[in-house]
C-alpha cells in the first residue's frame, strides 16, 4: 500500500475519511439515478400504455433478482462485521459470497433481456423500454463495477490489509440494492 | 459492537426484508390499483430505510451522512417538481403535444387488443 | 481523533521525504496537489487561448462577413457554428472550471487547511488524467468526418439527437462524450476537495477559522456534485439518442425535448455559481489582504452562500421561458430568480463594505478583485431583466443575454483566475511578478472587454438575434450601424488578445528573473503564506501548523504587526 499523507489520517467530522468520501460518492450517485427515475417516472405518469409494455417484463425474474440483491447485501453487511473485528479471512469468504450474488444478478439479467430482445422488445422499439433497458443497464454497471472492486478488496483482505474497505465497498453495494429496490416496482411490478 | 449489530441482528432484518418482497411481489396480484401502489412502492420505501437504516449503519452514523445524502434527495425532488409540469401533460395553457397524444392513444388501442389475446 | 493528529501527523512524514524524482513521476505521475494544480492551470490557460481563438475567429466572421480570416480562412457557416458552441463548451467547462475549481481548489486547499495533501492524492491525480483526456477528445471532434459538434453548447434537441439535424454525426457524440468525461474527472475532484476541507484540517482550525476561498470552493463543489447526476443520466439519454436509435428526447415518437433543456439546465444554473463561488472567494481574500481590514461580516458571508447555493437549485427553468414550460412554472422560477439576485447583492454589500475605511492597496491582484465586483455587478443586474418572464420573452436568444452572461463568466472566469494567479504567483512560484506590466495587463483587458460587450447590449435590444451567421441575410440587422458596431466589438476583442501578450510576458519573464518572492510578501494571515514559497512537498516542513484565529485577523489593536498569522501562538 502506498504511503498515506497526514491529510488522509485525519477526521475532523468524526467520520473516517474514507466512509466521508463514500457518502459524497452515494450523494452524486442519487442525483444520476434520481434524475433518470424521476425523468422515467414522470413519462411514466403520463404515458398510460405504458402499462401495456411493463405487462411484457419477467416480475418473477425481477423479483429473484431483488432477493439475490438483498441476500448479497446481507452477506456485504456480514462481511462488514467480520471485517470490524479483524477478521480478514472470513470478510473475505462473505465478500466473495457477495461478488456471487453480484454475478448471478447480471446472469439472471442476461438470459432476461435475451429473452425480451428475442420476442423484439429493443432499446429503441419505445420509449419504455428506452427507459427499461438504460435504467437497468446503468443499475447493471454499477453491479459489475461493485463486483471487480469488492474482488480487488478481498484480495487485500486475505492479508489482513486495509479492512476498513471492507465497510465502504458494503455502503456501496447496499446502495446498489436501494437503487434495485426502486428499479423492481418502477420497472416490474407498476403494470 | 453491541448486540444490535451482530449477525443475528442483519439476519433478522434481512428476513424482514425478503418478507417485504414477498408482500410487494403479492400485493399487485389483487389488480387493485391502489393497493399495487401501496404495496409496490410503499414496501420500497420501507424496505429501502431498512437498508439504509441497519445495513448503511446510518442510524448509528454521525447526522452529517444522513444530512449528505437527504441533501441530495431533496434537490431530486426539487428536480421532479420543476419538470413534471412540462413532461407530465399532453397539453396545457395554449400549448399540447400532439405527436405524443397520438402515440399514447395508438399505445393504448394496441394495448387493449393484447390484453384480451393474453387473457 | 483530534487529540491523536500530532502522533499521527509526526509518524506519518518520515516517509514524507525529498528523493530524486524521475520526469515522469515527477511532472506526469505526481499526486502532489501542488503539481496537479498546476497541470490544471497550464491545462486550463491552454485552451483559454483556444477557446479565444475561437471567439476571434467567429467575430472576425460577424464584423467582415465572408473575410479570409488570417490563421482561420473562410469561416464556413457550419464551421460558425462549431466554433460558437466549443467556444462556450471550452471556457465554461475547460477553463472556468479547471481553473478556478481544480486548480485553485487543488493548491489552496491543502495549504489553508494546513495539512499535507489532498486527502486522496492518487484519485487526484486521476482526475487530472480523465480531464486532460476529456480535452483531447472534445479537439479531436474539430478532426473527424462532419466536424465538430455546432448544435451550441446547451446542445438542445432534437437538433443534438440526430445526424440529420446536426450534420455532425461523429462530432455531436464525441461532443457528449468528452463532456461527461470532464463531468467525471470534477467528481472525482469535488469528492477529494470536500472531503479533505472536511475532514483534514490543521488542529484547531473550527468551521468559522477557514478562509472565505476555501468555502466558496467547497461549496462550489458540493453544488457541482448534487446538480450534475441528472445531465450525467441526459447525456446518457442523449448518446443513446444519438447512436442506437432511441427517442428520450424526440416528441414525435414519445420523446420529449423539454425534458433535456430542463436535465441541461437543473445542472447548468447551479454550474454558474458553480464558477462563480470561487472567484468570490479569490476576490475576498484578496480584498481582506489588499484593505488590511477584517472581511465585513463573516459568517453572514457563510450564511449568504449557503442560501446562494440552495436558491441556485431553484431557478433552473428561466433559461427556458420560451421554450414553452408550464406558464405557472415560469411564475414560480421568476419570482426565485429575482430571489437570488438578494444574497448576491448582499454579498457585493459586504465587500463593499470591507473595503470601507480600510488602507487599501491598489495592487495588481487588488485591481483585478475591484474589477471583478464592478464588471458583475453590470452582469448581475442586466440579469434582473432576463429573469422577469415578461422581459425574457423579448430579449431571448438576443445579443442581450449573450452580452449579459458575458458580463458574468467574464470577470468570473478571466478576471477572477487573473486575480488569484497574480495573487498567489509569489506563493506558487516564488519569484513576484511585474507590478508595471501587470497593470498594464489590467486596463489592457477590462477596457477593451467593456468595449466589446456594452455594445451588444444595445445591439441584443435593437433585435440582433445570438445564432446567426451572416446578418447581411437580414435586411433589418444589415444596417451600416448595426454593422459598425459589430465591427467595433470585434476590434475591440483583437485588441483584448493582443493585450494578453502582456501577461504571457509577465508570466514568463517574473518566472525566470522575477524579484525572489519572501514567505509573506502580502502580509496575509491565512496558512499557506506561513509556508516557504513555493512550497515544499509535503507543504508545512517537520511540523504541520496549529491555528489559533481568524484568518482575517488585521489591524488588531495593541498588536505591533498588523496581521496576525493564523498560526502564531498568541
Amino acid at each position: 500500500m502506498a504511503m498515506r499523507p497526514i491529510a488522509t489520517t485525519r477526521q475532523v467530522t468524526g467520520i473516517p475519511t474514507g466512509r466521508l468520501a463514500t457518502w459524497w460518492v452515494i450523494g452524486s450517485e442519487i442525483v444520476i439515478f434520481g434524475g433518470l427515475l424521476g425523468s422515467y417516472l414522470m413519462h411514466r405518469l403520463v404515458n398510460m400504455q405504458w402499462a401495456n409494455y411493463a405487462a411484457h417484463t419477467n416480475t418473477w425474474a425481477g423479483a429473484f433478482n431483488t432477493l439475490v440483491l438483498l441476500t448479497s447485501s446481507l452477506s456485504a453487511v456480514l462481511a462488514h462485521h467480520a471485517a470490524s473485528h479483524g477478521d480478514g479471512k472470513k470478510a473475505a469468504r462473505y465478500l466473495w459470497m457477495t461478488m456471487g450474488g453480484g454475478a448471478l444478478f447480471v446472469a439472471v439479467k442476461a438470459v432476461e433481456w435475451t429473452h425480451e430482445i428475442q420476442l423484439g422488445y429493443t432499446i429503441s422499439s419505445n420509449a419504455f423500454w428506452a427507459f427499461y433497458y438504460t435504467a437497468a443497464g446503468l443499475h447493471a454497471l454499477h453491479v459489475i463495477a461493485g463486483v471487480i472492486i469488492m474482488g480487488i478488496i478481498s484480495v487485500a483482505c486475505l492479508k489482513n490489509e486495509d479492512l476498513h474497505r471492507v465497510e465502504l465497498i458494503g455502503n456501496y453495494w447496499h446502495f446498489v440494492d436501494l437503487v434495485w429496490i426502486f428499479l423492481f416496482p418502477l420497472l416490474y411490478i407498476a403494470k | 459492537m453491541s448486540d444490535d449489530h451482530g449477525p443475528a441482528h442483519y439476519i433478522r432484518i434481512w428476513a424482514v426484508l425478503v418478507a417485504l418482497l414477498v408482500v410487494s411481489v403479492v400485493g399487485p396480484m389483487f389488480e387493485i390499483r391502489v393497493l399495487t401502489l401501496v404495496t409496490a412502492f410503499g414496501i420500497a420505501v420501507v424496505k429501502a430505510y431498512m437498508v439504509a437504516a441497519n445495513f448503511m449503519h446510518l442510524k448509528t452514523e454521525k447526522p452529517l451522512a444522513v444530512y449528505i445524502l437527504a441533501t441530495c434527495l431533496i434537490f431530486m425532488f426539487l428536480f421532479f417538481a420543476g419538470t413534471s409540469p412540462d413532461v407530465m401533460r399532453t397539453e396545457g395553457n395554449n400549448w399540447e403535444k400532439p405527436g405524443l397524444k397520438a402515440i399514447i392513444a395508438a399505445g393504448l388501442e394496441e394495448g387493449v387488443g393484447m390484453h384480451e389475446g393474453q387473457h | 481523533m483530534a487529540e491523536s493528529v500530532p502522533a499521527a501527523d509526526v509518524h506519518a512524514h518520515d516517509d514524507h521525504g525529498h528523493h530524486e524524482q524521475s520526469f515522469a513521476s515527477k511532472y506526469l505521475f505526481s499526486t502532489d496537489h501542488k503539481m496537479i494544480a498546476m497541470q490544471y492551470m497550464f491545462t486550463g490557460m491552454a485552451m483559454a487561448l483556444i477557446g479565444g481563438f475561437f471567439a476571434y475567429a467567429f467575430r472576425m466572421q460577424l464584423a467582415f462577413p465572408g473575410m479570409d480570416v488570417p490563421f482561420w480562412g473562410q469561416v464556413s457557416a457550419a464551421e460558425y457554428n462549431a466554433l460558437v458552441t466549443n467556444h462556450g463548451t471550452i471556457m465554461i467547462f475547460w477553463v472556468a472550471m479547471p481553473v478556478l475549481i481544480a486548480a485553485f481548489g487543488n493548491y489552496l486547499i491543502p495549504l489553508m487547511c494546513g495539512c499535507d495533501d489532498m486527502v486522496f492524492p492518487r484519485l487526484n491525480r486521476l482526475s487530472y488524467q480523465i480531464f486532460l483526456l476529456s480535452a483531447v477528445v472534445l479537439i479531436a471532434s474539430f478532426f473527424v468526418e462532419g466536424g465538430a459538434f455546432g448544435g451550441a453548447w446547451t446542445a438542445y434537441p432534437p437538433l443534438s439527437a440526430k445526424a440529420e439535424y446536426s450534420l455532425t454525426p461523429l462530432g455531436s457524440t464525441i461532443w457528449v462524450i468528452a463532456v461527461a468525461l470532464e463531468f467525471v474527472a470534477f467528481l472525482l475532484g469535488g469528492i477529494n476537495f470536500v472531503t479533505t476541507a472536511m475532514n483534514s484540517r490543521a488542529e484547531g482550525m473550527g468551521m468559522y477559522d477557514i478562509p472565505v476561498v476555501i468555502w466558496m470552493i467547497v461549496i462550489a463543489s458540493i453544488l457541482f456534485m448534487a446538480s450534475v447526476g441528472p445531465l450525467i443520466a441526459g447525456a446518457v439519454m442523449l448518446v443513446f439518442d444519438q447512436t442506437l436509435g432511441t427517442n428520450f428526447f424526440d416528441p414525435d415518437r414519445g420523446g420529449d425535448p423539454i425534458l433535456w433543456q430542463h436535465l441541461f439546465w437543473f445542472f447548468g444554473h447551479p454550474e454558474v455559481y458553480v464558477v462563480l463561488l470561487p472567484a468570490l472567494g479569490i476576490t475576498a481574500d484578496i480584498m481582506a489582504t489588499f484593505s488590511r481590514k477584517k472581511i465585513f461580516a463573516y459568517k453572514t458571508v457563510l450564511y449568504t452562500t449557503f442560501a446562494t447555493g440552495v436558491l441556485s437549485f431553484m431557478v433552473w427553468a428561466h433559461h427556458q421561458f420560451i421554450a414553452g414550460v408550464d406558464p405557472r412554472m415560469a411564475h414560480v422560477f421568476t419570482i426565485t430568480t429575482l430571489l437570488i439576485s438578494i444574497p448576491i447583492a448582499e454579498l457585493c454589500f459586504v465587500y463593499i463594505a470591507t473595503l470601507y475605511k480600510g488602507s487599501i492597496t491598489l495592487s495588481t491582484p487588488m485591481l483585478w478583485a475591484l474589477a471583478f465586483l464592478g464588471e458583475f455587478l453590470i452582469g448581475g443586474v442586466t440579469g434582473i431583466f432576463l429573469g422577469a418572464s415578461g422581459a425574457d420573452v423579448y430579449f431571448h436568444d438576443t445579443y442581450f443575454v449573450l452580452a449579459h452572461f458575458h458580463y458574468t463568466f467574464f470577470p468570473i472566469a478571466i478576471i477572477g483566475t487573473f486575480a488569484g494567479v497574480t495573487y498567489w504567483f509569489p506563493k506558487m512560484f516564488g519569484r513576484m511578478m511585474n507590478e508595471t506590466l501587470g497593470k498594464i495587463h489590467f486596463w489592457g483587458t477590462v477596457i477593451p472587454f467593456n468595449c466589446i460587450f456594452i455594445p451588444l447590449f444595445f445591439l441584443g435590444m435593437g433585435g440582433q438575434h445570438r445564432r446567426i451567421y451572416n446578418y447581411e441575410n437580414f435586411p433589418e440587422l444589415a444596417g451600416q450601424g448595426m454593422q459598425d458596431i459589430r465591427i467595433f466589438a470585434t476590434v475591440s476583442l483583437l485588441v483584448m488578445l493582443a493585450f494578453q501578450v502582456v501577461f504571457f510576458i509577465n508570466f514568463i519573464m517574473s518566472l525566470r528573473s522575477g524579484k525572489k518572492a519572501p514567505n509573506n510578501p502580502w502580509r496575509a494571515n491565512t496558512l499557506e503564506w506561513q509556508t516557504p514559497s513555493p512550497p515544499p512537498h509535503g507543504n508545512f516542513g517537520s511540523e504541520m501548523p496549529k491555528v489559533y484565529r481568524g484568518p482575517y485577523e488585521y489591524g488588531t489593536p495593541g498588536r505591533e504587526e498588523d496581521f496576525w498569522p493564523q498560526n502564531a501562538p498568541s
